[in-house]
């Protein structure tokens, strides 16, 4: 079958179901195209609550917020396909898709990336051992608890202390799975701090913060984990080793875009975009975890509705940007996105800071904007707002953070 | 002679994802009062920490194993924060529970739970087993439509 569209959307997470939505707003004919029978991505297992608190100002958990967004869905004419894999993107706007009805195929003037992010596994960070099972990502865990009810482990140990690798150190302990600790090779922990009192403090599970795991061992199970401390230099510090023994090993050991099957625009890992969410193909937009990843599902529905709306204007001829100014990491700046702006429309500035600050303060340079942070580390995401400026000739801009003590 | 002592602590506000570091000067003596609160971003904070020393309270959520549904289990919620103290009891009683499909967001799963006047309700819709295909059927015809 051969369709006609003016915005298709691939991946109907948080992003792409708040980017269908916002093209259909803004007049487009959408399709939302989803690999999985069900739409919402991670937010089908992140049953915890926490999410919408900025987006609907209320206090949600994952499947409340991807239903008010199925709601709304439901009322407009975009045309959800699940169970449907995008097996190619071409240059000339074809998109080439595979469901149980066969192979097809869609002509589109402007496509919306929305394909989130996969985990990085543990056989990634070549450490040595037996080869067993009971070693899981976070996010395969939380789907055997959350969504098949399967008791994955008696006793486990976390690697990483991202918000993944901590809501499931409180998930496996209320499920009654010992959880002898999450160790952190950092000596800060990778997660929002409220969820460090709300998902370790409040059940006494230890936080070992400058460790990493050396070796696992075990006969076809595993059985023993082995941990170090690790000092400034990143060498394991003489002496320090403590042995846990357990059956499981749950690694968080961060995430990593999907850009898949979009082959020809420019990606970094995740693709590179414009304040008004364009990469380098000019009818191709990108939204959430596929461009960076992101702490909140609301700044990725907000960039999701953003990407949808300039998608539908682009597809009408209504969006033609004209200049695009680049956006530079200065000192002491991890992440930046977008990395272009179109100095005609604002801009959502999301930056990470290298290190932790007792007060840092954040400059945006030529454009004289000053923000301070207390207390800013790289696992939380700072926004700052930037007006469109059309007066100003500005070739390029520049990000750093210094400690203000 | 005022003997009424002065504590200090340090809490996050768990209500929201800005996790607050408040750095708090109470008392306890009869009844908890705030004399000082610093690096609170909103007034929900202060009844926060009010609570936190008090009797923390925190949101229960977890999962729920569902009979003939499109898929095992629903994911539920307290409707109201519960407790902290009482979380493993809690626990222990929406684990033994089963329901039966279909489960609407928002159906009262356990009510009253253990008398702290907060409702365990779903927060996700499970189909039962059949009308998932009927509903599929429906989306294909959509789409040839
Ligand atoms: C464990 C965990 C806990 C979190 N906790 C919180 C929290 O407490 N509060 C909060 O606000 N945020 C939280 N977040 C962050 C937030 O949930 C995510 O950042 C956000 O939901 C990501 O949305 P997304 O749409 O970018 O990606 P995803 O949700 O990953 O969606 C991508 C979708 O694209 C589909 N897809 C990919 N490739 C293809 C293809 N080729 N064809 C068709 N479909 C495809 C996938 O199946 C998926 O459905 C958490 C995230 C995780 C993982
Ligand atoms: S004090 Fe207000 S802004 Fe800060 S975490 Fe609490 S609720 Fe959020």
């Amino acid at each position: 079958m051969r369709y006609e569209t003016d915005v298709t959307v691939i991946g109907a997470g948080g992003a792409g179901m708040a980017a269908a939505l916002s093209a259909h707003r803004n007049g487009a004919d959408v399709i939302l195209i989803e690999r999985e029978e069900e739409s919402g991505g991670v937010l089908n297992q992140c049953i915890h609550n926490g999410f919408g608190l900025h987006y609907y100002r209320k206090d949600l958990t994952g499947p409340e917020f991807k239903e008010t967004l199925e709601e709304e869905l439901a009322t407009t004419n975009v045309k959800v396909l699940e169970g449907t894999f995008v097996l190619d993107v071409s240059k000339d706007k074809k998109i080439t898709f595979v469901n149980s009805k066969g192979i097809h195929e869609v002509k589109t003037k402007a496509l919306v990336m929305t394909t989130g992010a996969r985990e990085r596994h543990f056989n990634s960070l070549g450490i040595p051992g037996d080869r067993v099972s009971g070693i899981f990502t976070a996010g395969v865990a939380q789907k055997y608890i959350n969504l098949q009810n399967l008791k994955p482990a008696n006793s486990a140990l976390i690697v990483g202390s991202g918000d993944i690798g901590l809501i499931m150190a409180r998930r496996l302990h209320l499920e009654g799975i010992e959880v002898k600790g999450v160790v952190e090779i950092l000596p800060y922990p990778g997660g929002l701090e409220r969820n460090v009192q709300q998902c370790l403090r409040d059940y006494n599970i230890p936080l070992y913060l400058s460790h990493s795991v050396t070796r696992v061992e075990g006969k076809n199970r595993l059985d023993k984990v082995y941990v170090s401390q690790i000092d400034e230099a990143g060498r394991i510090v003489p002496n320090s080793e403590r042995v846990f023994n357990v059956d499981a090993l749950i690694t968080s050991v961060g995430l990593i875009p999907s850009v898949k099957p979009v082959e020809f625009v420019r990606t970094g890992p995740g693709f590179i975009t414009t304040n008004t969410n364009q990469t380098t193909a000019d009818w191709i937009f990108a939204a959430g975890n596929c461009t960076v990843i992101f702490d909140l599902v609301d700044y990725v529905a907000r960039e999701g509705e953003k990407a949808g709306k300039y998608a539908a204007l682009y597809a009408k001829n209504e969006y033609v940007p004209e200049e695009r100014i680049t956006i530079k990491k200065g000192k002491n700046i991890n992440i930046i996105h977008p990395s272009y702006i179109d100095p005609n429309e604002s801009t959502k500035l999301y930056v990470r800071v290298s290190k932790v600050f007792q007060r840092a303060e954040i400059t945006v340079e030529p454009l004289g904007i000053e923000i301070i942070e207390e207390e800013a580390r790289p696992s939380e995401m700072i926004e700052i707002h930037i007006k469109s400026f059309k007066e100003k000739r500005i070739k390029e801009i520049e990000v750093s953070a210094h400690e203000l003590g | 002679m005022n003997l009424v002592e002065y504590k200090k602590k340090k809490i996050i506000c768990t209500n929201c994802p800005l996790g607050c570091k408040i750095n708090l000067i109470y008392t306890d003596a009869d009844e908890v009062e705030i004399i000082e609160a610093q690096g609170n971003t909103c007034k929900r904070g202060l009844e926060f920490a009010k609570q936190e020393i008090t009797d923390p309270v925190r949101v229960v959520v977890t999962s729920v194993k569902v009979e003939d549904g499109e898929i095992p289990m629903t994911s539920v919620r307290s409707d109201k924060p519960v407790p902290l103290r009482l979380m493993e009891e809690i626990m222990d009683v929406i684990r033994e529970i089963k329901v039966n499909a279909p489960v609407v967001k928002g159906d009262i799963i356990v009510e009253n739970i253990l008398n702290t006047g907060a409702n365990i309700i779903s927060t996700r819709t499970v189909n039962s087993r059949d009308s998932k295909s009927k509903e599929q059927k429906k989306l294909k015809e959509n789409y040839d439509g």
